[in-house]
């Protein structure tokens, strides 16, 4: 190789530097023939290539579509069983491809691990590449300033050693080095610092979600007015720890329903719920009082207690015919929005008079403004507030087949050991009593509410924050920093450069026609080029104010038109 | 208050149609102007289907269609128009005396009145022009037409789930994101338009309509270039809605995520406006793929919005 040959070459390397602004990869070499990667290497290559982690994306949002759709048991289990009824041969087969848990099926698992694997692998080489990048000075000025997407280039009475200073001060705010030849300046390394910092938050925020799903409990109870509950497993309706939940996590609270009490507008819209609640912390600490609202949950220690449903619980009282007075306060469940509720009261310990079980049971409507409807004639209820109520039931007789052994519904009777009580369905309003058939009598007292209470412990929850915190700052300077260098170059009047070093002639510049100082800017950015376009021409105008210039017959155009533009750098693979 | 607010939307609709039939001769205006324009284009086009535009290409500026009188007209009546939208989502937020953006018709307004804003911004910077107004305005007056019609709700207070201060911070996040999004589902389906026509011009097939109608528009790489810069914007906002949204139903609901049907599709719409922003990055994807998955991610917003609120029921049913 020739001097000239390679002069050439390594010219054209710093050509070839001073316009790579990125540390996105490259896309790898093909491997030489006859020399086969390791196919390890190979796969792993495969998947942490950007069209990889494209078709990852692409696959973990098809994936989700049918949890958009079809019900999930994690959500709605009743919407799920009535799908099924509905649908009695597709719904096995979606059920044996998780369709009815998408999100807790292997093969969503399967692609977002696969996704996240991917994203590891190709965030920890940039990551060192962009630390290596920090830490690497500007390159050095390419051959020819003219060819950069922006360039001016002007001359001045002032000496090259002045403008050189110049240009360093008015490329102040950009991290600038003295090259042969001039100043190469660099500025927007934020951008790519956001970028990892968007996706290593993506990455911590799947941790805590993680932590949240292992550690974490969560548990619904029903109380009703005067009832309360003490945070402990057995307390609950239905409870849903993480897989390493203990239960010596859960904060030693109870707490106290004292009032729950709704408001409606005219409509019967709801307004406020707010359910009056006294609560301690644990054994021997102060009861306090608190109002657990919608969007205003109770927080004790790392556990918070919400409010999530209500209804009415109606207060009855049955004698048997034995004369015994068994009170019930029996919750009824919400069948609409004016809150018509379906009723079950279980009498197990109903006697006859010679002491022998006679068991009743009763299914009602409890309707809180009661009202019949004009169309059926039968009962219904036209706003929600406990303004006309009224219990209408049925009752039975007989067996209620509690001692079978099976868990029964609270909410259903069981009638196959029951006989129906020959009579008419009873409206009841609040003080009336229904002397039963063949003894007995029931008794609608009062009207009592109820509320549902969901108690949750989520230790990954401030992590989950934090991450969500760093992806939109990150997304921010990586979609709007923008990462561009500038060179300047001053030839001095016999053609020498003003820098320290050898003097150079370079290909690109001749010396200055007129025997003044040569000032050649030349600049490049990688997005947004109409914004850099303006920023270059401010800079070469503070720069002519401050390096002075002198009218040159022949002045080249100003910046050049920016080019279109370019991928961003905002996203990096992963 | 009210009636003041409901009058002044019913003037925003007209005074948008009106700027879309400006806009409409706009365009009818500017072909003779733009087939010169294009005649030079062709060859790079040609340059292989996986990277339609040259990247490294001069970006032709857009020209400046709107300078012909409709255009000025168009864009003068959108203008006009906007301010008239303001002031009826302004006078509806006196008259319920909250945000107005509590149910689906509020939020529709708001969204489409972002999505004129995105574009009045877009014709400011003139990342596009007049010829691209009637697409625009079309279906932006379509939206507002049916949230004033079919989504109409009377001014009222809110039902308690949503009275939190989260309110004003979640949906307007998701009002302003929407609204871009939108605008920019329009865009990329233009630029689709005017990259087709342009491969037939090359081929030397003349286009039929409705391709045809890519003659008027501003160059494919200037609709690329608007398409993303909208998205750019929006991106981070969506982002931001769906963490507020996160943090105010771990407040409300007892957790920040559920994957209720809301949730779920503002989940994949985010995802895939994350594939179209990684597309856009991914040689091969460039152009006129990254410009389908724009619009398959605008497709799932629309489904987040009307399909999930009307028909499927979810802890997001209000409206």
């Amino acid at each position: 190789m020739t001097a000239l040959q390679h002069e050439t070459a390594q010219q054209a390397r710093v050509d070839a530097d001073a316009e790579r602004l990125s540390t996105a990869p490259q896309p790898a070499p093909p491997p030489a023939r006859g020399q086969r990667a390791h196919p390890f290497r190979q796969a792993w290559r495969q998947l942490t290539s950007m069209r990889t982690a494209l078709l990852l994306l692409f696959l973990l949002a098809l994936a989700s579509v049918p949890g958009g759709f079809i019900p999930q048991r994690s959500l709605n289990p009743v919407e799920v069983q009535k799908y099924v009824t509905d649908h009695p041969s597709l719904a096995p087969v979606l059920d044996a491809l998780s369709l009815f848990d998408v999100f807790a099926a292997p093969w969503f698992a399967a692609i977002y691990l696969l996704l996240f694997i991917s994203l590891v692998g190709c965030l920890v080489p940039r990551i060192r590449l962009h630390a290596r990048a920090l830490r690497t000075k500007p390159p050095q000025l390419p051959r020819s300033l003219a060819r950069l997407p922006a360039s001016d280039r002007w001359e001045t009475d002032a000496e090259p050693a002045e403008a050189l200073a110049a240009a360093r001060t008015v490329l102040k705010r950009w991290r600038t080095v003295e090259r042969p030849g001039g100043v190469s300046a660099e500025k927007g390394y934020l951008r790519e610092s956001g970028n990892l910092l968007f996706h290593v938050s993506l990455v911590v925020l799947l941790v805590g979600i993680a932590l949240g799903a292992l550690y974490g409990f969560k548990a619904t109870v029903l109380v009703k007015d005067g009832d309360g509950f003490a945070n402990t497993v057995l307390a609950y309706d239905d409870i849903n720890p993480g897989r390493r939940f203990s239960p010596d996590r859960l904060e030693p609270f109870d707490l106290t329903l004292r009032e729950f009490k709704a408001t409606y507008a005219e409509d019967g819209k709801a307004l406020t719920f707010d359910a009056h609640v006294e609560w301690s912390a644990g054994p021997g600490e102060p009861r306090q009082d608190y109002d657990i609202r919608v969007n205003h949950p109770l927080a004790v220690g790392d556990a918070k207690v919400y409010l999530i449903g209500h209804g009415y619980a109606p207060r009855v009282v049955v004698r048997d015919r034995a004369g015994n007075e068994l009170r019930q306060t029996v919750p009824c469940l919400p069948q609409d929005a004016k809150f018509v509720s379906s009723c079950t009261i279980k009498v197990p310990n109903a006697l006859n008079a010679d002491g022998s079980p006679d068991q009743l049971g009763f299914e009602g409507v409890f309707t809180p403004t009661t009202a019949q409807d004009p169309q059926t004639g039968r009962v219904t209820s036209v706003f929600p507030a406990a303004d006309n109520p009224a219990l209408t039931v049925v009752g039975f007789r007989g067996d209620l087949g509690l001692d079978v052994g099976e868990t029964q519904s609270v909410y259903s009777l069981d009638k196959t050991d029951l006989t129906q009580i020959d009579a008419p369905p009873q409206g009841l309003r609040p003080g009336d009593t229904w002397q039963l058939p063949g003894g007995g009598s029931l008794t609608y007292e009062s009207t009592a509410e109820w509320a549902t209470f969901q108690v949750t412990q989520d230790p990954g929850k401030g992590l989950a924050l934090v991450a969500s915190c760093g992806m939109v700052l990150g997304l921010l300077l990586s979609l709007f920093v923008r990462r561009r260098r500038v060179w300047v170059r001053v030839t001095g009047p016999a053609g020498g450069t003003a820098a320290a070093g050898p003097t150079v002639i370079h290909a690109g510049s001749a010396p200055a026609p007129t025997g003044g100082t040569l000032i050649e800017v030349g600049g490049l950015a990688r997005t947004d080029h109409e914004a850099f376009a303006t920023e270059f021409a401010a800079l070469t105008g503070r720069l002519r104010e401050a390096a002075g210039s002198r009218p040159v017959a022949s002045t080249p155009a100003g910046p050049a038109p920016a080019r279109s533009e370019h991928p961003t750098g905002a996203t990096a693979g992963g | 208050m009210a009636e003041l607010s409901d009058r002044l939307l019913f003037v925003t609709v007209l005074l948008y149609a009106l700027a879309m039939l400006a806009f409409a001769g706009a365009a009818a205006g500017s072909r003779s102007k733009v087939v010169t324009g294009a005649a030079g284009r062709p060859a790079r086009v040609l340059v292989g289907s996986g990277a339609p535009v040259d990247e490294r290409a001069p970006a032709p500026a857009v020209r400046s269609g709107g300078a012909t009188r409709a255009g000025r007209v168009g864009i003068a009546l959108t203008g006009l128009g906007w301010v008239v939208h303001v002031a009826s989502v302004v006078t509806r937020g006196v008259a319920a005396d909250r945000v107005p953006w509590g149910n689906m018709y509020e939020f529709s307004s708001c969204a489409a009145l972002t999505a004129v804003t995105a574009f009045l911004v877009l014709l400011h910077r003139r990342r596009v022009d007049a010829t691209v107004g009637a697409f625009v305005m079309v279906p932006v007056t379509l939206y507002l037409g049916l949230a004033g019609t079919v989504l109409y709700t009377e001014a009222g207070p809110l039902v308690p789930a949503l009275n939190s201060y989260w309110i004003k911070i979640h949906v307007a996040a998701a009002v302003a994101a929407s609204g871009a999004f939108l605008l920019s589902g329009v865009v990329a389906l233009l630029y689709l338009l005017r990259d087709r026509y342009d491969t037939m011009v090359a081929r030397g097939r003349t286009p039929a309509f409705p391709l045809s109608l890519g003659r008027s528009l501003p160059p494919a790489p200037s609709l690329d270039r608007a398409a993303y810069a909208v998205i750019a914007f929006a991106f981070p906002v969506w982002t931001f809605a769906i963490i507020a949204g996160a943090i105010w139903a771990e407040a409300a609901w007892g957790r920040y995520w559920g994957w209720d049907p809301k949730e779920t599709w503002s989940f994949i719409t985010w995802v895939l406006y994350a594939c179209y922003l990684h597309a856009r990055a991914t040689a091969g994807w460039k152009g006129r793929k990254s410009a389908w998955v724009a619009v398959a991610a605008a497709a799932a917003l629309i489904i987040d919005y009307y399909v999930v609120n009307i028909f499927v029921v979810g802890l997001h049913s209000y409206a």
